[in-house]
């Protein structure tokens, strides 16, 4: 029952997903196949044409069996100390990341409170918050870089934890927002009847009322740090991590270790996101949540 | 003269809106004894639910006096005289019931082993033992209402304010808990003041059945049961009980009509 129902669909569509992109592989690298064919002066069948397709060394889309075999190469056969290693270079952008999210969900969950409690902080906040995701993050993080550098941070880590921070923290801010102001009126008039104050009513109500926004909002702003982990790599001539090597790949005309470190960083976001619900489950439990 | 528990006098409340001023309350006179159980009934409008939350102090009257235990219903509430039930049990989904119950507790400061025995007891009085550890989607709408009873009971005020607790059970459901309220009224001697739009609960359950109309919200008749304290269900069908049932019956039309 649930391979049909959950697990079929997913692989239907990675057959799919495979299938077009072994097409796609040799329709776009059989142009060099070609191109050498001609230049030798030499007619190779449908089959030397597709089998080669498969094994050249840049090709223009690297077929899936290719990037395997590289992820392999550069995960487990490496030594974890290279800097060749994707798990040394994945550690790097793990760690961007997860400050950047703490960073982010402390940014957020401030912000959402003051937002909450005060009229002032609605009204003031709001709008520049919302403002903030507007503005292109390639185009910010050279001016974090500099802005950080300039005041003494030593390392590429803090800039980068910066970048993604930014775009972390809002998704837990609105949900945050949304949380905190979920109580009702009836909610907040029992608290009243009890004589309770505002420090009551926010920590016994409103920030437990909360808390399955925030885990919600978890999920999505892991992914968003983890972005901006990527993208703080990329835009900070940064050496290290898996946008790093993207770049590298890229601009050595290295196709195999660009869609190796692309596959690496999917991976990686896969086991973040089931890592926070996995939590997040845990969490629900323990406030006494209904077993779905 | 024993001066009463909750006293009303002259009170008017006029709530602005969009199309100009509503008045929710004109001119309520009302005196509550203590250890009176009163029902407040009336079609919905009249103001009956905007009564009770002046007695506590969630609404400000326009004009008039009132007063609970003496104070001023806000001075009342902060002094923690009353236990509010509400039309929803809104018991808190991530605490247990021991925990819903012990929630104002925590807020007044009460100490953990003086939490602990009051949770025992109150859960006794509405028949919960054995529940404190169950979550509220665990247990049936009427044993949250019960929950949220012993929740209003906890702190131990001599004032229970019930807005139309049962509004939302079934009617069997609703006979049993209203048999366990009178139980409980005898038990604890506590002044109830209790909203609702069914006559027989009202009727069944009060010493002063205090009826109401709308437009603007006034009171149009009190009516003091002569019915005893002690009151099985088959109560209902005495002579005496059908009697108030049909004055109050009368009180409400006279009041839709005027």
């Amino acid at each position: 029952m649930t391979f049909r129902r959950s697990i079929l669909p997913i692989l239907t569509v990675v057959v799919a997903l495979v299938v077009i992109w072994y097409g796609a592989a040799i329709k776009m690298n059989s142009t060099w196949t070609f191109d050498q064919a001609a230049r030798a002066g030499t007619s190779p069948s449908l089959s030397e044409v597709i089998g080669d397709t498969m094994q050249q060394s840049r090709p223009l889309l690297p077929v899936p069996h290719q990037v395997v075999s590289e992820l392999w190469k550069t995960t487990v056969e490496k030594k974890i100390t290279s800097k060749r290693s994707l798990v040394y270079q994945g550690f790097i952008t793990l760690k961007t990341t997860l400050w950047g999210f703490a960073l982010g969900i402390v940014i957020g969950v401030g912000l959402a409170a003051i937002i909450v409690l005060s009229r002032i902080g609605r009204l003031s906040l709001m709008p520049w918050a919302i403002i903030s995701q507007t503005i292109p993050i390639v185009a910010l993080a050279p001016i974090i870089v500099i802005l950080s550098n300039a005041a003494g941070a030593g390392t590429l880590l803090v800039p980068k934890a910066i970048i993604a921070a930014y775009l972390s923290f809002f998704p837990v801010m609105v949900s945050m927002v949304k949380g905190l102001s979920s109580p009702d009126h009836m909610q907040l008039d029992l608290l009243r009847t009890y004589g309770a104050g505002p420090r009551a009513v926010f920590w016994k109500l409103r920030v437990p009322a909360s808390m399955p926004y925030f885990f919600a909002s978890l999920k999505v702003s892991v992914a968003a740090a983890f972005v901006g982990a990527v993208v703080g790599e990329l835009s900070t001539s940064a050496i290290a991590g898996l946008g790093a090597r993207m770049l590298i790949g890229s601009q050595f005309g290295e196709p195999m270790i660009m869609w190796a470190a692309l596959f690496a960083a999917a991976i990686l976001a896969g086991l973040l996101i089931v890592t926070i619900g996995g939590l997040e489950q845990i969490l629900r439990r323990a406030m006494g949540g209904r077993p779905v | 003269m024993k001066k009463p528990v909750i006293d009303v006098s002259g009170v008017d409340l006029t709530f602005p809106t969009n199309d100009g001023a509503v008045q929710a309350l004109k001119n309520v006179d009302l005196q509550i004894n203590k250890g009176d159980f009163v029902s407040f009934i009336g079609p919905s409008g009249c103001g009956k639910t905007t009564l009770l939350r002046c007695i506590a102090g969630l609404e400000t009257p326009t004009d008039g006096q009132l007063t609970v235990n003496g104070l001023t219903p806000t001075e009342a509430r902060k002094a923690r005289s009353y236990g509010y039930v509400f039309q929803a049990a809104g018991l808190y989904p991530w605490r247990t019931i021991g925990g819903n119950v012990k929630l104002p507790l925590e807020i007044m400061r009460f100490s953990k082993e003086e939490q602990a025995k009051r949770v025992r007891k109150v859960l006794e009085l509405v028949d919960l033992e054995g529940f404190e550890k169950k979550y509220p989607w665990q247990l049936s709408g009427g044993m949250q209402q019960r929950a949220s009873i012993a929740r209003a009971l906890a702190f131990d005020a001599d004032i229970l304010l019930m807005d139309e607790p049962f509004g939302a059970l079934d009617e069997i459901v609703r006979d049993h808990l209203n048999e366990q309220v009178l139980k409980l009224w005898a038990r604890t001697e506590k002044t109830i003041a209790f909203v609702t739009h069914s006559i027989p609960e009202a009727v069944y359950l009060s010493t002063k059945i205090v009826v109401m109309s709308p437009r603007p919200g006034r009171i149009t008749d009190i009516i003091e049961s002569p019915l005893p304290k002690e009151r099985p269900l088959e109560i209902r069908d005495s002579p005496e009980f059908i009697e108030i049932a049909h004055r109050v019956r009368d009180g409400l039309r006279a009041g839709h009509e005027g």
